[in-house]
């Protein structure tokens, strides 16, 4: 076990630096290729008509003209020992592991998606609570009842689910119930959990049911499937005829069998919206990783683009990490070794 | 492409979303708020109050520039900017165009010229005090500009004192590189409270840069450059408690701010607060259901929410149809032949189709109202007048063929038109303009390229234009400041053709026009001033290099929330930033 984490640690820090490169290669190389000038790029960071003498001041204190090898060595060498930084009046210190300095906002990466993580880790644990609750259980009735009434609304309500999007849903029960309904007569805000619990879940119960709304469904259906497959197995017959309650048969048979497909979507799942939730949080306005990744490369924001794709990877490595271990626990035939 | 279908979708989802509020949206409770009729805030102040208290509430989608009132560019950004910095001048805090005017607001009085023009002095208010208890003095305000327009670190603010201050022998490279406490030799500081700038030309209109929140006093010993605008030291009624990019910023009040200093700001909201890169469709929704007081970019309802807004009788008494001062036209190229003939022109003039036009830029709600004069008309020293009538300014293709034969192309000819490619509408607009003058004979091949190199590289370089044979270019255009002077002498005065970045596309060189410009910045009496920035729109029209199109403007929603609202001219058509309240 030991041994298989270390490896896998090992292939997440050259999975980074391959990221890394990619992000570093698009967002230098693309534009380039499309015609993009370092003039163009340094007028975006001056005001209205700006003149020459100001584009060549902006691409000198930038570093736009340095050779892409330049640039990224770097961005590595500020990971490693740090960089400097001028504000103006004086330098600031961007201290190890410094993942670069958004010019934009004028403040280091780092402390930005700590600020942002919060925010996503909110409502991408919240709603996963919900859609496996609610989707794993929906799955399972309608997997036992299987053409029931409940069965056949619980599966178009799902259908309604997959299909209408988190910016239509997020709207539409956003004017209900908060506008509407004034349910959230002043709309939704993040509050920190840490500043107030009973507001930090009040605000989030509209995102988390939003988000849910489409996980549950996805995830109801893959439960149903997995469930109705997975119960027409000769083993499930076998443990029946044996004279196993039926409890049993359902939860330590079938369920577990299930699982193992939908874990894996799930761990996926997980990570991907821990870099960022963008629909969600763009609907809402919460200022999560996912608004920050999207607000950044509109802006053209190169060192706070790299700093989410890298922790958006992050999340996604571990998660399937943990996925692989959980396989394990799941399912004793799954040695990791 | 994705970015196509997700905003249709949110168009889609918005316009569901509005109508489901309207079921359970506000209705008429009776107030005086109420009662106001839609475009009321054009004229008059909407709910006024002196009621102190609450927190009033801004969003907005997407993020300031900057707030560093040293290194911000956004009408809303210098209109919110009073709450927390005090500028040496300010607009006068009246609805109309007694908006335009411009009173002292950190100084005493308006600045006083001596030297032809060439020399003014401010007397700095006293007792003025920042928010940490130190008092303001002028030695505050020269270091605010010199920060703002000489370094090279804060880039993003305009650089007209940089342009019109006499610069130091060797040029003077800003206090983030220049240590000395003497600085910018032309901003004299001869005590705490008096302020002398030395100009390297008369400007008439100098108090109107004092308007430019890099007036505000800055303190060097708190200044951190780029940093600076998270670390805001303010002179105004509010400080800045915490501003995070991307996100929020919230504001108190100034302890140290004195009313006694301030003779403007009522101070009303005991908090101020704004998210920042909200949804817009949501920003309405909220607006019209009263969750939110203030859209603070004040661009005006997206397109969404528009049809509720007016479709709903009690909604659209809450509505303002808003002049911005910026105009939408295209420029002929007078150094393009056929076009170095006043009569081509005048063909063009004619035979374009304004409501056309008009219809490819969003309708008279989203394009604005149709143009036809160089001159907004909430700008200063407008008159409205009409050279080139048609019936229904629907174009008149009969008056263009008679200027055709005057210019000696009764066949008509082709030329090219320049757009840009990542503007639609202006696109749309383009179109509907090759279509007016096909009627005519003149046939025009429309050539788009990106918005950031339009004036570098394209219809802004005057060699290209040339060698290409450019006839016409579309362009919009807003003042920085709302004189006739701010908007009109870059784009029509021939001493501003550049040979990159130039903003007179036609290359006007008219002299009258030249001369009425260096009279006018010579010429005290604003009246006077006025009517030659009048004179100057006549001989650009008459000489026909520019047709305008359409004159901007906003559908604003004013909440019952909120006390003090209207419209302000100075800033582009938005509300009225200084003294809101809560209600």
């Amino acid at each position: 076990m030991f041994a298989f984490i270390v490896r896998r640690l090992f292939g997440a820090v050259a999975m980074l630096m391959i990221v890394s490169m990619v992000t570093f290669g698009i967002f230098f190389l693309l534009p380039k290729l499309a015609g993009q000038t370092t003039d163009q790029l340094a007028a975006s960071y001056a005001g209205k008509a700006p003149t020459q003498e100001a584009i060549t001041d902006i691409k000198e204190r930038l570093g736009l003209d340095d050779p892409i090898a330049v640039q990224y060595g770097r961005f590595v060498k500020g990971i490693v020992a740090g960089q400097d930084f001028s504000n103006g009046p004086s330098v600031m210190h961007c201290d190890a592991p410094c993942l670069g300095y958004s010019f934009r906002n004028s403040e280091p990466v780092l402390p930005t998606l700590l600020d942002r993580a919060p925010v996503t880790l909110s409502l991408a644990a919240g709603a996963a609570v919900i859609w496996l609750v609610v989707g794993v259980g929906i799955g399972i009735i309608s997997a036992l009842r299987r053409g029931s009434l409940f069965d056949r609304l619980a599966m178009m309500t799902a259908l309604a689910g997959v299909s209408l999007p988190i910016y239509f849903t997020g709207l539409v029960s956003l004017a209900v119930f908060a506008y509407g309904l004034k349910l959230w007569p002043n709309g939704v805000a993040y509050t920190s959990f840490l500043d107030n619990p009973v507001d930090w879940a009040y605000n989030l119960i509209l995102p988390w049911v939003t988000l849910a709304f489409l996980y549950a469904a996805l995830y109801a259906r893959l439960t149903r499937a997995g469930m109705l497959e997975t119960l027409n197995e000769d083993y499930i017959r076998t443990a029946r005829a044996k004279g196993l309650p039926e409890r049993t048969v359902i939860t330590k048979h079938a369920l577990r069998a299930s699982l193992t497909p939908i874990l894996t979507v799930f761990g996926l799942d997980l990570g991907l919206l821990l870099g960022g939730a963008v629909l969600t949080e763009k609907t809402f306005g919460f200022a999560g990783l996912g608004a920050l990744s999207i607000d950044s490369i509109e802006s053209g924001d190169l060192p706070m683009v790299m700093g989410v794709v890298l922790l958006a990877t992050v999340f996604i490595v571990l998660a399937s990490l943990i996925v692989d271990i959980l396989y394990a626990v799941v399912d004793p035939r799954v040695r990791l070794n | 492409m994705k970015k196509i279908k997700i905003g249709a979708s949110l168009a889609v989802g918005a316009v569901l979303a509005a109508g489901l509020t309207a079921c359970g949206g506000d209705s008429e409770s009776g107030t005086s708020g109420s009662a106001a009729k839609a475009d009321a805030a054009n004229t008059a102040v909407v709910n006024a109050s002196d009621k102190k208290g609450g927190n009033l509430r801004y969003a907005m989608s997407s993020d300031w520039d900057s707030p560093d009132p040293g290194d911000t560019y956004y009408a809303f950004s210098w209109n919110f900017a009073r709450n927390y910095a005090r500028a040496l001048t300010t607009f006068k805090n009246a609805p109309g165009n007694d908006n335009l005017e411009v009173v002292p607001d950190l100084a005493e009085s308006l600045g006083t010229p001596s030297d032809g023009g060439k020399t003014w002095t401010y007397k700095i208010r006293k007792g003025v005090k920042f928010d940490d208890g130190t008092e303001v003095t002028s030695k505050d305000v020269k270091y605010a500009v010199e920060r703002s327009n000489f370094t090279s670190e804060l880039q993003l603010g305009p650089k007209y004192f940089k342009q019109y201050l006499v610069d130091n022998p060797g040029g003077y490279k800003g206090p983030y590189k220049d240590k000395s406490e003497e600085g910018l030799k032309s901003i004299e500081t001869p005590d705490d409270h008096t302020i002398v700038f030395h100009l390297n030309t008369p400007f008439s209109e100098f108090d109107y840069l004092g308007t430019m929140p890099q007036t505000a006093p800055v303190p060097r010993a708190k200044d951190t450059g780029v940093n600076y605008k998270k670390e805001i030291v303010s002179s105004g009624p509010y400080k800045v408690d915490s501003y995070v990019p991307g996100k929020e910023m919230k504001l108190s009040r100034n302890q140290h701010w004195d009313a006694s200093t301030d003779p403007l700001r009522k101070a009303l909201p005991d908090t101020i607060s704004v998210a920042l890169n909200q949804n817009q469709d949501d920003i309405d929704n909220r607006l019209m259901s009263g969750a939110l007081d203030v859209d603070l970019a004040g661009a005006g309802l997206a397109t969404a929410a528009q049809p509720k807004a007016l479709g709903n009788a009690a909604q659209k008494n809450h509505t303002d149809v808003a002049t911005s001062n910026s105009l939408t036209y295209m420029t002929i190229s007078t150094k393009v032949a056929p076009f170095d003939n006043p009569a081509c022109r005048k063909a063009v003039q004619y035979a374009v189709d304004k409501v056309s036009v008009q219809t490819g830029l969003g309708g008279p709600l989203a394009g604005g109202e149709i143009a036809t004069t160089v001159l907004p008309p909430s700008v200063t020293g407008y008159e409205k007048f009409d050279l080139y009538p048609s019936a229904n300014n629907a174009g008149d293709p009969a008056k263009a063929k008679e200027q055709l034969a005057e210019c000696g192309q009764p066949n008509g000819f082709t030329t090219t038109l320049t757009a840009r490619a990542d503007r639609p509408k202006e696109m749309a607009a383009a179109q509907a303009i090759q279509q007016g003058l096909a009627k005519a004979g003149i046939k025009v091949e429309i050539k788009s390229y990106p918005s950031g190199d339009y004036f570098t590289k394209y219809a802004g370089a005057p060699s290209f234009v040339k060698s290409n044979k450019v006839g016409l270019s579309m362009m919009k255009w807003g003042a920085d400041w709302p004189s006739g002077f701010g908007f009109l002498q870059q784009i029509v005065d021939s001493r501003s053709i550049k040979p990159a970045g130039n903003t007179n596309l036609s290359e006007t060189d008219i002299k009258a026009v030249d001369d009425l410009f260096d009279a006018s910045t010579q010429e005290n009496d604003t009246a006077k001033r006025n009517a030659m920035y009048g004179q100057v729109d006549k001989a650009v029209m008459e000489s026909g290099d520019i047709v305008p199109l359409t004159y901007s403007n906003q559908l604003l929603y004013r909440p019952d929330t909120i006390s003090n609202v209207f419209v302000s001219a100075a800033y582009s058509g938005m509300y009225d930033y200084l003294n809101l309240g809560v209600k």
